[in-house]
């Protein structure tokens, strides 16, 4: 328990961070029109994609000799460049289908 | 100094994640948000290339990997993102989602390996953030998976007899195994237990589910890959990696709510596919003392080519069929002949929310004639004919006159006003739903049956003719 505890304390300010952007998402998101969903989902995908920094991170820390980690952190790069890169484009391509057409709200 | 700048520049891309999903969140500003968002990711990831410092190893082999597999990932992202149809975008968003997912499990696997070595007794914070990590990236990957081999069609249907048993004792398993491992001595086989425990959870949790609820449930995935890309900003003390993640998490789960409000279903109806899922495949055929009412093409391309005002409600039919610009072609030759063609649109007509306008966006429908529910339903009644192309329950009266239909209360387009109804359809098969829709009983309602493609295209000819 104590060790909970700790590791609470510990980072209070992620955690403090997080329950911010928690609220800051759900805030974000409030009144978004039906329309906009589906680019909106494919958007938000896009953004989660950000995992490849990590991926990215494991690479740079693995040392040269560990075979295992280079090759499932560089099937990692590859499978999260997939997400940013095909969630972005994809968004894109849907919003463009709504171009040069008036607003409506 | 080069960590300040990246810190820096990690705060710059949480700061384009929330403007540009704020951006996206408005028609007039969508695609200049999205296009913030990536240049905020383009930053995170040449920042972290470029200034992360860890030790000071040869590290020539890691880079060559990381360009290599960026440089793939870019290419095969590019491809498949250009070259997928409209009508399959949701299937395209759920397997790039997964990708997303089986990345956050990589991830945690390696850190796993790492976290080895450097064993801390009693409780450890960093392993459960790692288990966490694993477990939702991993049930979001077979999920989304599995939800993408549904909508294209490759994966049917199935309920296992006792799923929801099954995944509640999944689910146990689970927690039990990572209760255990934080307090017990954590070994590799436990750790890849509970990855495998993951993979067939995440298959589980979505089989069952009916392929009109697909949109809710990879909305609901695509927030759990955000929280699972949460966690490893955790894990790594990752600023940008935590914003981006959490962000989704919580405003996918909002979106997820917002679907299920414009459907009328709360989520564990959905996820436990009280009506739908289950039933959805078998029409009910206790239709014995009703009889519906066919009509030929020809009949049809008179009745259209004499009306004043016609109405196309456009609704799954058509985007299966991918039928969209057969149907701006028939609206184009009836508007030739004096017709008034308008569409009425659902907000949740096409196989997710907002998806049927970006296909009649796609094949160049003005967006004039695109109306919303709202405003489309007082001016149905001096409509003379309603063609409802593949739409079911989004018109189904009994949402608003039968108290005891599970749709009861789902706001529909009310095309019963119109004094024509004209109805394309494959069958009478029931509609996701699973339940009988009165309005093709009605006298004034006439079935056409066949491909909506096809019977569209008869119809242009036909129309032609006239």
């Amino acid at each position: 328990m104590e060790d909970l505890l700790n590791y609470i304390g510990e980072n209070m300010e992620m955690i403090y961070f997080l329950v911010l952007a928690i609220l800051l998402g759900v805030e974000v998101i409030s009144n978004v029109p039906a329309i906009l969903h589906t680019p909106l989902m494919s958007g938000a995908n896009a953004i989660h994609g950000v995992v490849v920094v990590g991926a990215i991170i494991v690479m740079l820390q693995a040392s040269p000799d560990n075979y295992l980690a280079l090759s499932v952190g560089f099937l990692a790069v590859i499978v999260g460049t997939l997400n940013v890169i095909g969630g972005f484009v994809v968004t894109d391509r849907m919003l463009e289908m709504f171009k040069k057409k008036p607003k409506k709200s | 100094m080069s960590l300040n700048i990246l810190e820096i520049s990690y705060l710059i891309a949480s700061l384009t994640f929330i403007v540009g999903l704020k951006m996206l969140s408005h028609p007039d500003s969508a695609r200049k948000g999205n296009l913030i968002a990536a240049a905020g990711m383009l930053i995170a990831i040449i920042a972290t290339l470029t200034l992360f410092q860890d030790f000071d190893e040869d590290k020539m082999l890691n880079y060559a990997l990381i360009f290599g597999g960026l440089i793939i990932g870019t290419f095969i992202g590019t491809i498949m993102a250009k070259k997928v149809q409209m009508t399959a975008m949701p299937q395209m968003v759920s397997f790039f989602n997964g990708m997303g997912g089986a990345c956050a499990a990589l991830i945690a696997i390696i850190e796993y390996q790492h976290h080895q070595h450097t064993t801390v007794t009693g409780f450890d914070g960093e392993l459960l953030v790692m288990l966490l990590g694993l477990l939702i990236g991993s049930v979001s990957f077979s999920g989304s998976m599995i939800a993408y081999g549904k909508l294209e069609g490759k994966i049917k249907d199935k309920v296992l007899p006792m799923n929801q048993a099954i995944n509640m004792i999944l689910l146990g398993a689970i927690v039990v195994l990572i209760i255990y491992q934080l307090f017990a001595e954590s070994t590799p086989l436990e750790f890849y237990i509970l990855l495998g425990l993951a993979l067939v959870y995440g298959v589980l949790f979505v089989m069952p589910i009916g392929g009109a609820d697909m949109p809710v449930v990879i909305s609901l995935l695509n927030s759990f890959t955000g929280m699972a890309a949460a966690f490893g900003g955790f894990l790594y003390d990752n600023k940008a990696m935590l914003t981006g993640g959490i962000l989704v998490g919580s405003a996918g789960t909002i979106l997820t709510i917002l679907m299920c409000n414009a459907m009328n279903r709360s989520l564990t109806n959905v996820l436990l596919g009280a009506f739908g899922g289950a039933t959805g495949g078998q029409p009910k055929s206790q239709t014995g003392d009703q009889t519906v009412r066919e009509i030929s093409i020809s009949d049809t391309a008179v009745l259209l080519s004499y009306s004043q005002n016609v109405v196309i409600v456009p609704g799954y039919g058509l985007a299966v069929a991918q039928a969209q610009h057969t149907c701006h072609e028939l609206e184009k030759l009836l508007e030739e002949k004096g017709v008034e063609v308008n569409y009425a649109i659902h907000p949740v007509a096409g196989r997710m929310p907002g998806h049927m306008n970006v296909l009649l966006a796609e094949a160049d429908v003005p967006y004039e004639k695109l109306q919303e529910m709202e405003e489309i339903n007082p001016k149905l009644a001096n409509a003379d004919v309603v063609v409802v192309i593949g739409a079911n329950d989004v018109v189904n009266p009994a949402a608003k006159n039968d108290p005891s239909s599970p749709i009861y209360g789902m706001p529909i387009l009310e095309v019963d006003q119109a004094k024509n109804i004209i109805i394309l359809k494959r069958g009478m098969s029931a509609g996701y739903a699973g339940i009988e829709n009165e309005l093709f009983f009605y006298p004034k309602t006439r079935m056409l049956f066949g491909d909506a493609k096809d019977s569209l295209q008869k119809l242009t000819a036909e129309v032609k003719e006239v």
